[in-house]
């Protein structure tokens, strides 16, 4: 297969600058490509699938009962970042995560940004991730996101943006991991010849994050990765993730409070838990302070959290700057708690929250993508220029029933890369989720999720929407 | 080690055994009624009663045909012994515990579900006997890679013994309602009746061809066969080696010495398999065979209650009881709760 017919229209292409001339990056991709023989391409394609399907890497599609699991679908062409660039983004996304934390610790104790009159408090308290129990918690070292994905965009002039933040539980490194490992046995000739930053050391880092928060003087702290279950859509990745670094994957029935510590029922007895990676939403976590009828919880956990006897991650409370709406803000609060101006660009977000701005969205509904503040996955969205006059219409019914629900964003044209599509090379739009651990310091995982709108024009990258994910390489310095 | 974890492994285990017997059950029937002779009613009833779900059977079904059965057995999604339940249950708690078992180990499972799923699509009955061989075979290929991958853990241990305890309890279940069919009064014992029901007996429990070659047997007897069944010290599927294997798991579980107790389930399963070790068949056969199964089954729902009891129902507080283990053992209860009605 070769490139020769791949055509770029008017996009931003991640790996050829003008037709037929790859970026100085993608030149050895590319050469490499064109020398294999023909068909190989595809026969490696579909080797890759199957490596990744006898892994069982599979995700759950919510509303999907017959299925239930799916795989990811994958594609061999990887999307290339510069080093250069990827410095760039690294300290784009430093910087963010670091005043995101600020915010979040301010939030919950003295709300010096609503004081000072840069968030209004009504919009804070009005958020879905908001969490009253929260108030006044301290987290061992003031670190509130430990693990953060945050989805980055390029338009059309190759130009970077942050989408959305998630600071609750983002999903998908797993694929990460595996995505490289699949690549490497199906392309081991072109990681000898380019200098492509590894990716293993997730695990390490990950586990290294969660042990800096164990209560102090404990020799051997017990980590749990807690899981809502085999139901669950990320279900394979929490697996994974516990077995890579050697811990317990634990549902909330194996816990239980007792004696003021938390615990786990093995078959030795009950066993002490020092720091739990929690992969369910706060609001699940305890069926005394939140959810009453959460089943996936443990009762009197937050207050064991709260007398610092069991240390969790990501802290509870941190959805409150998963709301779109406060999204809008994070420029505001980069320039108030650290006094510089922001390294990365929000995507321009109108609030419908405001009379103007809501007039603005209801009259362009066809230009703008409308998003729900507190949904995420590609669920309650209208892309404005994709959708037909009835959706607008019931769409502005919603948002004026609850303005405070929705944002608007001017559709992207997202960049695209090379992607296999019926046997031919097809530009598909993709975005970036690289990964950022909030330990000691802040380290930000070389790479990330490149996820990819596999239907032609689409996009919309998320995996329960048809979406699927490329590797993501890094180049060396 | 977790008691879901633990649980898991161990039904784990339980299932793909069951799925195994099942199979074979059926296997051995199919060929048995080829060589029935014209005119004679096939027998498939029995094979209704060893399950011990009788009544779900007549309650779906009605009557007890060669068609109705096999579907019964093999793909009944509704039933939660059949083949494809027992698979589709043992994915499940392999699932949940992927990241303890081996991932050679869950590629075993997560193929056979597959292999199952297909074949109950579309399987014509002339592909019968193939399939039920892949789900044998399936079986004993997950052994084999849990014995050459899987670390000599508490895992392993629960999931032998998981397997042991479910491999006597049907061992038990099929002599009991053959013995009961192939001799149906008590003067008949010791004569030699229906030397076919009796080979196709230990063949159900793949013992034909190890009873031949142990020193002890000459001819096909009842006395012989059930003896063999269940007192055999060397025999992987008697009763006797069964519960033999799973007091050993249960006691590098615990830690405490073989030969000894400290809690209740040790001594329980110990006393069981400890009286079989002196029992002579010729005993068994003066109290009545039947009456001596039934009783062993009732110790042995007692040994699996223990289990259950001791390692997975752990400190039972209301609201945060395990729903998955208490369903599991609950089918199990079930199961056995009819079987005792038969």
């Amino acid at each position: 297969m070769r490139f020769d017919a791949y055509e770029l229209e008017d996009f931003y292409d991640e790996l050829f600058q003008s037709p037929n001339q790859p970026r100085v990056e993608g030149v050895a991709l590319v050469d490499r490509i064109h020398q294999l023989e023909s068909g190989e391409l595809l026969q490696r394609q579909q080797a890759a699938q199957q490596a990744l399907f006898k892994l069982g890497a599979t995700f759950g599609v919510y509303g999907d009962h017959q299925g239930g699991e799916r795989i990811f679908p994958f594609d061999v062409i990887p999307r290339i970042i510069s080093a250069q660039e990827w410095s760039h983004l690294e300290k784009g996304l430093k910087q963010r995560i670091h005043a995101l934390n600020l915010f979040i610790d301010d939030i919950y104790h003295d709300q010096k940004i609503i004081k000072d009159g840069k968030i209004p408090a009504e919009l804070i308290l009005s958020a879905t991730g908001f969490q009253k129990p929260c108030m006044g918690l301290n987290p061992p070292h003031g670190v509130w996101c430990h693990i953060t994905g945050s989805d980055l965009v390029r338009d059309r002039n190759g130009q970077w943006y942050v989408l959305e933040d998630n600071l609750r539980c983002p999903s998908g490194v797993s694929y990460v991991l595996e995505n490289r490992r699949v690549m490497k046995s199906t392309f081991p000739q072109v990681f000898e010849e380019i200098p492509i930053q590894p990716v293993d050391e997730y695990p390490s880092y990950l586990l290294n994050t969660l042990l800096h928060l164990a209560p102090g003087n404990i020799a051997r702290p017990t980590v749990v990765v807690l899981s809502p279950g085999i139901y669950n859509s990320a279900y394979f990745e929490h697996s994974y993730l516990a077995q890579q670094m050697g811990v317990e994957l634990v549902e909330g029935r194996d816990l239980v409070v007792v004696d003021g510590y938390l615990q786990m029922r093995t078959t030795q007895g009950l066993q002490r838990v020092d720091v739990i990676y929690r992969r369910i939403d706060d609001t699940f976590i305890d069926p005394l302070e939140f959810q009453a009828d959460s089943l996936l919880g443990v009762p009197g956990l937050m207050q064991v959290y709260r007398d610092g006897k069991v240390a969790i991650a990501n802290a509870l409370g941190t959805g409150i700057a998963d709301d779109k709406v406060i999204y809008a803000f994070v420029p505001e609060m980069i320039r108030y708690y650290l006094g510089e101006e922001p390294i990365l660009a929000n995507v321009p977000t109108y609030l419908c929250w405001e009379p103007k701005q809501l007039q603005h969205v209801l009259e362009n509904l066809d230009q703008l993508v409308v998003k729900s503040a507190d949904e995420s996955g590609g669920y309650g969205m209208l892309v404005g220029t994709q959708s037909t006059q009835t959706e607008r219409e019931e769409f502005a019914q919603k948002i004026k029933a609850n303005p405070r629900k929705y944002i608007a964003q001017p559709t992207l044209c997202l960049s695209r890369v090379p992607t296999i599509l019926d046997q031919e090379f097809v530009g598909c739009h993709v975005d970036l989720r690289p990964y950022i651990l909030y330990g000691q310091d802040i380290y930000v995982h070389p790479g990330g999720l490149t996820r990819v709108a596999l239907k032609r024009g689409s996009l919309v990258v998320n995996s329960s929407q048809g979406g699927g994910s490329k590797d993501t390489w890094v180049l060396c310095q | 080690m977790l008691s879901r974890v633990a649980n898991s492994i161990y039904w784990l285990n339980r299932y793909i055994e069951r799925a195994e017997n099942v199979a074979r059950f059926l296997e051995v029937n199919v060929n048995l009624m080829l060589d029935i002779p014209n005119g004679i009613e096939q027998q498939w009833q029995p094979l209704v009663t060893t399950t011990g779900d009788r009544a779900f059977f007549e309650e779906h079904y009605g009557k007890a045909t060669a068609e109705n059965v096999i579907q019964f057995l093999t793909f009944d999604q509704q039933y939660p012994n059949s083949i494809f339940s027992c698979w589709q249950k043992a994915r499940e708690n392999a699932r949940s515990v992927r990241e303890i078992i081996s991932s050679e180990m869950w590629s075993e499972v997560n193929a056979t579900h597959q292999m199952v799923a297909d074949a109950s699509k579309d399987l014509s009955i002339s592909d019968l006997s193939d399939f039920l061989e892949q789900v044998k075979q399936a079986s004993h290929s997950f052994v084999g890679t849990t014995d050459a991958t899987l670390s000599r853990n508490e895992a392993w241990h629960f999931g032998r013994m998981g397997r042991f305890l479910e491999r006597a309890d049907k061992t038990s279940r099929i002599l009991d309602v053959k013995y009961y069919v192939l001799l149906p009064s008590a003067t008949d014992v010791g004569t030699l009746l229906d030397e076919l029901g009796w080979i196709a007996l230990l063949k159900s429990a793949s013992a034909y061809e190890m009873y031949r070659q142990s020193s002890q047997q000459h001819r096909v007897t009842p006395a012989g066969v059930s003896g063999f069944l269940i007192l055999d010290a060397e025999f992987p599927r008697s009763i006797q080696f069964c519960l033999w294997q799973a007091e050993q798991s249960l006691h590098r579980i615990t830690g405490t010495p073989l030969g000894s107790w400290h809690i209740p389930i040790e001594r329980a399963l110990g006393r069981l398999r400890s009286e079989m070790e002196y029992l002579m068949i010729d005993e068994i056969i003066d109290r009545g065979i039947h009456e001596y199964l039934d009783q062993l089954q009732q110790q042995m729902n007692e040994v699996n209650h223990g289990i259950y009891e001791t390692f997975f129902a752990l400190t039972p507080l209301e609201d945060t009881a395990a729903p998955q283990s208490q369903a599991q053992s609950q089918s199990q209860t079930q199961f056995l709760a009819t079987q005792q009605n038969h």
